[in-house]
């Protein structure tokens, strides 16, 4: 227990940190106001404005003020729309949050039979078919992925309609059906790759002088894999699929692009080019908050696997 | 060359290495002959698929399409080229310098380092944009950035493996300096590792530029990259022509597919 609690008080103080430097970064940007107003803007309505934003305050009282409200889960107002940041972040980030989980979900279905089957056949046909076919998969990025769904099962098969997103509130079953194609998309890709990275951990462990005992002790292959080298292997794959989850929500800012998702990518992309700060405080923390949290249970449960870690 | 080929006796060595000088060949020759002038239009032969006269067909304004991902896969590897020069060589001389000397500097700068590889480089890339605008330039001078410390793990943990060794030690006690032992005796020992991990660069800038600029926050409107035609030809899929988007993507998951190939090859010996 303890080491999770070490972990922790870890982790809440690189957000801290990282906190800080995103809103001082955005602060760099340039003045709001200036934006908001346009040249034109009178010196009174500047300054009126100016105290309606509360930017007539030093930086470090505007960041406590702000980090104390997003504590409490007040995101702000937008600069552009002035309407809360939690109002416009609202269902968005829970589409996002499923089209991750989906795709990590996949990702987890797909790659631990396939690492597992390939090296138990070691050496076979099926081994080297999908040794050739990983390399090569893991290889194409996402949105190509993405693409070739999209002209495949969109335009060839006309199984759904590209560019055309159905809310889960309007019918749950198509959604399903059209995030499928988005979820498969960004999970392919890292498939391979823990696919790939299994296979080679077990292959490793299975040669090492434990598993020999476990022979000599009237295992064979199969039941010394599952009894004894399967959790070792494991472990390198769970720091894999930890950076996984900080990826795959990155990857599925460009993806939302490609499936016109509205999701939070989008929303980013959209803040950033309006130079909505307080939208894209918000989201980057969010971002920030989701990777750190993905690392500290990639973190626990290594040290769960291997007590070794802890020290 | 040759003794490159001599250790790395593998097909995934000759696959990587024949596709990726085959792509940078073909772009290479785009930059000074393409088979039509990349801007010119010709209301004759709109939207066309592929066709003889036009092997990847043409867009809207009856451009080359062919022409097009030349040049917009020059700009792409020129970004990816400079952004792998900065990231090589600062995270080459800090991790050569924290690697070798240690100490606080060296513990404060590996834990900055963690912290910023945790997170997803085109994400990190994104935000910096969104603070110093778009544009060819930043896109380099960001990724650049955003790839030091990666190269910097990787070359600090080969210096601190390396100065243990024996003839460290001992080319130390003949009085041979600091920097003398860092770039004659250690530096040239870590291209077996620092090799794959720059063709893994060259991988991760190709497609960071293509994410970044689909998103249209890479290089600015009026420039090309394949990244910018991504985004272009994704209207043309909803309108059911999808040869071009798939052409494009097809031009960047083939450079990728290279760099990664020649990575794998260069990490294993025979």
């Amino acid at each position: 227990m303890k080491f999770v609690l070490k972990k922790l008080a870890t982790l809440l103080i690189t957000l801290l940190i990282l906190s800080f430097l995103a809103y001082a970064a955005f602060e760099m940007v340039g003045d709001p106001v200036g934006m908001i107003l346009g040249t034109n803007a009178t010196p009174e309505a500047e300054a009126a404005l100016r105290e309606e934003l509360g930017l007539n305050r030093s930086l470090p009282v505007r960041y406590f003020d702000w980090l104390f409200h997003f504590v409490k889960g007040d995101m702000g107002t937008s600069y552009i729309y002035r309407i809360s940041v939690n109002e416009m972040i609202g269902e968005k980030l829970g589409l996002t949050v499923i089209l991750t989980l989906f795709g990590f979900g996949l990702t987890l279905l797909m790659s631990i039979p396939l690492g597992v089957y390939s090296a138990r056949r070691e050496g076979s046909f099926a081994d080297r078919a999908l040794t050739v076919s990983n390399q090569i998969v893991m290889a194409i990025p996402a949105f190509f992925v993405a693409i070739l769904l999209t002209v495949i099962f969109g335009v060839l098969l006309r199984l759904f309609t590209p560019g055309s997103f159905v809310s889960f509130n309007e019918s749950p079953g198509r959604f399903f059906l059209y995030m499928l194609f988005p979820a498969l998309s960004v999970a392919i890709p890292r498939t391979a790759m823990a696919a790939k990275m299994l296979r080679s951990s077990i292959l490793g462990e299975m040669q090492k002088d434990y598993v020999r005992t476990a022979f000599s002790r009237g295992h064979n292959r199969r039941s010394a894999l599952r009894a004894h080298a399967l959790k070792n292997a494991l472990l390198p794959i769970v720091a894999f699929l930890a950076t996984t989850a900080a990826e795959m929500l990155a990857g599925c800012i460009v993806i939302e692009q490609i499936f016109s998702l509205p999701g939070i990518g989008r929303l980013l992309i959209a803040s950033i080019n309006n130079r909505d700060i307080p939208v894209v405080e918000a989201i980057v923390m969010i971002l920030a908050v989701w990777v750190m949290v993905v690392h500290f249970f990639g973190e626990v449960i290594s040290e769960a696997l291997d007590p070794r870690l802890r020290s | 060359m040759k003794k490159l080929f001599a250790k790395h006796n593998n097909w995934f060595f000759k696959a990587g290495f024949i596709l990726t000088a085959v792509m940078v060949g073909v772009v290479l020759l785009g930059q000074i002959w393409t088979p039509y002038d990349p801007n010119a239009m010709d209301a004759s032969v709109k939207a066309q698929g592929p066709t003889l006269r036009h092997l990847l067909g043409t867009d809207f304004f009856g451009r080359d399409i062919l022409s097009r991902i030349l040049e917009g896969a020059g700009a792409t590897l020129q970004i990816a080229f400079f952004v792998v020069l900065i990231g090589a060589v600062f995270g080459t001389v800090i991790g050569a310098l924290t690697g070798y000397f240690g100490g606080v500097v060296d513990e404060v700068l590996m834990r900055i380092c963690d912290a910023i590889t945790a997170f997803p480089s085109v994400l990190l890339a994104l935000i910096a944009i969104a603070v110093i605008g778009p544009g060819r330039l930043n896109v380099i001078m960001v990724l650049g950035c955003v790839f030091i410390p990666s190269f910097a793990r990787i070359v600090r943990a080969e210096f601190v493996r390396i100065k243990r060794l024996n003839y460290i030690s001992l080319a130390r006690l003949q009085g041979v300096g600091d920097f003398r032992i860092m770039l004659k005796h250690i530096l040239p020992n870590t291209l077996p590792t620092l090799l794959p991990a720059i063709s893994i660069g060259f991988n991760n800038a190709v497609l960071a530029e293509a994410s970044m600029s689909f998103l249209g926050v890479g290089v600015s409107a009026s420039e090309v990259s394949l990244g910018r035609m991504l985004s272009d030809s994704q209207n043309y899929i909803l309108r059911g022509l999808p040869w071009y988007a798939v052409f494009v993507g097809l031009t960047i998951a083939l450079l990728i597919l290279g760099f990664s190939l020649l990575a794998e090859g260069l990490q294993q010996r025979r």
